[in-house]
């Protein structure tokens, strides 16, 4: 099992999760998240002081997956993200070690 | 006595005490998440003190019989009592004189409370009680009483200052760059951000400051007559003109108008009216508050080159839009619009009058800065004004008040 990450654009939500359904994707899960790369902050004026703000407001999805979609889901979620402008965000891949699903206690792919 | 008269004068009391609370989500607004019950504990702390030792001193020092050469006033006062229907200086008087001394004690107030906008996020909140209890007794109600008191030095030499000029806005202005040369810079000032956390808090607090400002300006004619009627319409205007000038100078020069600086203008507008409402024409005002929007959007700039930290720029707003107020009135005051006052220089008086009011603005910024800056020393070195960086770092909310505005860190359980 793998756990994909994905840091997106918020405004681009709708989209990741309607993909990720066509898909067969049953859940997943949600953060607000602040982040930068290439994509420069923004500045902010109050009484005449100007304040650098770096960071740029994200949101981070994550979605455990069975090792056979892996390449599908993230297919889905980078072409359902991207806008082509820089701050489209990243998504990485990670090894899953255990899933247990909290209401029945079923491990593993049985819990995904 | 007059009903009318005592109806407006508490009336625009009660107004002005609003504008202590309306200062609080001002101030609020405007400084960081971990210090904004701080900063309003401070002003209603002030409500409370001030409220009090008002009543049982203050007023008497202010508005008492002249104990000499008027500088002060007696103990004639004392206690709220002795002055049934007659206040000395005020012959004409027509509000109950009790109804002028409840007025009053809310500049003495709202003056107090303005201080806590330059020693936010480092003051201790027992030695900020301690430095007003002491600075209400030894530099708000001797000014008031040269300037306000008919008897006073500077107010029977002919300086005029309809609202408090100089007693409150000069005397707020001076009095912080005082303390906060003595308190220090804030830890990280300016390099570290200190963004406002809540612009809507502020804009809601310059809305409700705007409201009261009536009862500051129209209130201190004392009565319900034509002078009231100007000074509340020149109020509105040089409002106005201080939001539109103040905004168009951010377009100029950061190219972007701001909410802020828009509710910062009006305020800056209303500030430089404050000592010519009740004696110029309505194009004055206008005229009044477009130059003060442009002079404060200035002066709040001066700060960070002379690197003094008056953090939400009492000085810049109250000070130097105080300052500019009593200069101008020099200019604009007119005899058509009040007959108890004087004309100025575009009215055919001459310079006599902006003569007085330049000697009414270096007493002013002279005794309020001096006498602040001894005070603000005496209790640093007693009590100590800063909190420790420790405190100062984790904010003023939690290490002064065991508080959290916003119950950041989740709701918690009952200990015991």
């Amino acid at each position: 099992m793998k756990l994909v990450v994905a840091v997106v654009k918020p405004f681009r939500l709708d989209d990741v999760k309607e993909a990720l359904k066509l898909i067969g994707v049953r859940g997943m899960t949600l953060t607000e998240a602040q982040g930068f790369g290439r994509q420069r902050g923004h500045v902010e004026v109050y009484r005449g002081a100007e304040y650098v703000v770096d960071f740029v407001p994200k949101l981070r999805v994550e979605v455990a997956v069975a090792d056979d979609q892996v390449d599908e889901v993230v297919s889905a979620v980078v072409d359902a993200a991207r806008t082509g402008a820089i701050g489209d965000g990243k998504v990485w891949v990670v090894p899953l070690d255990t899933l247990v699903r909290v209401r029945t206690g079923e491990r593993g792919a049985d819990a995904l | 006595m007059s009903s009318v008269d005592t109806v407006w004068v508490l009336l625009s009391a009660a107004l002005v005490l609003f504008m202590t609370p309306g200062l609080a989500l001002f101030y609020g607004g405007m400084v960081r998440v971990k210090n904004v019950l701080a900063v309003m504990m401070n002003n209603y702390a002030a409500i409370g003190v001030v409220s009090l030792l008002w009543a049982i001193l203050a007023f008497s020092e202010a508005f008492g019989n002249d104990a000499g050469g008027g500088l002060i006033g007696n103990l004639s006062f004392v206690g709220l009592t002795g002055f049934h229907h007659r206040l000395p200086g005020f012959p004409h008087l027509g509000a109950s004189p009790m109804s002028v001394a409840i007025f009053q004690m809310m500049f003495a107030v709202i003056t107090a409370a303005l201080i806590s906008g330059g020693t936010t996020d480092r003051i201790k909140f027992l030695s900020f009680v301690v430095f007003i209890c002491a600075w209400l007794l030894l530099v708000y109600a001797p000014l008031a009483h040269w300037v306000f008191n008919p008897q006073g030095w500077l107010a029977s030499r002919g300086v005029l200052d309809f609202a408090g000029g100089t007693v409150v806005e000069i005397n707020s202005g001076f009095s912080t760059l005082a303390i906060v040369l003595v308190l220090g810079r804030r830890r990280g000032w300016p390099n570290e951000g200190m963004a406002p956390h809540s612009v809507p808090l502020s804009l809601l607090g310059v809305g409700i400051l705007w409201f009261g400002w009536f009862g500051f300006n129209a209130g201190s004619a004392l009565g319900m007559n034509s002078v009231a009627v100007s000074a509340f319409v020149n109020t509105q205007l040089a409002a106005a003109a201080g939001l539109v000038s103040w905004i168009i100078f951010e377009r100029l020069r950061e190219s972007f108008p701001t909410s802020l600086g828009a509710a910062s203008g009006a305020v800056a507008g209303m500030v430089a009216i404050t000592p010519c409402a009740g004696f110029v024409t309505p194009m004055g005002a206008i005229a009044i508050g477009l130059i003060a929007g442009v002079a404060c959007a200035l002066a709040v700039r001066l700060k960070f080159r002379l690197r003094y930290d008056d953090s939400l720029d009492v000085l810049g707003v109250h000070g130097v839009g105080g300052l500019v107020g009593m200069v101008l009135l020099g200019f604009f005051a007119t005899r058509s619009i009040n007959a108890a006052g004087a004309n100025g220089v575009f009215a055919g008086g001459g310079f006599h009058l902006l003569g007085v009011e330049c000697l009414a603005v270096v007493v002013a910024v002279g005794f309020c800065f001096g006498m602040t800056w001894l005070i603000a020393k005496a209790v640093d070195l007693t009590i100590g004004l800063r909190v420790s960086p420790e405190h100062e770092f984790a904010g003023l909310d939690l290490t002064q008040h065991a508080e959290s505005a916003y119950s950041l860190g989740g709701t918690g359980r009952i200990s015991s």
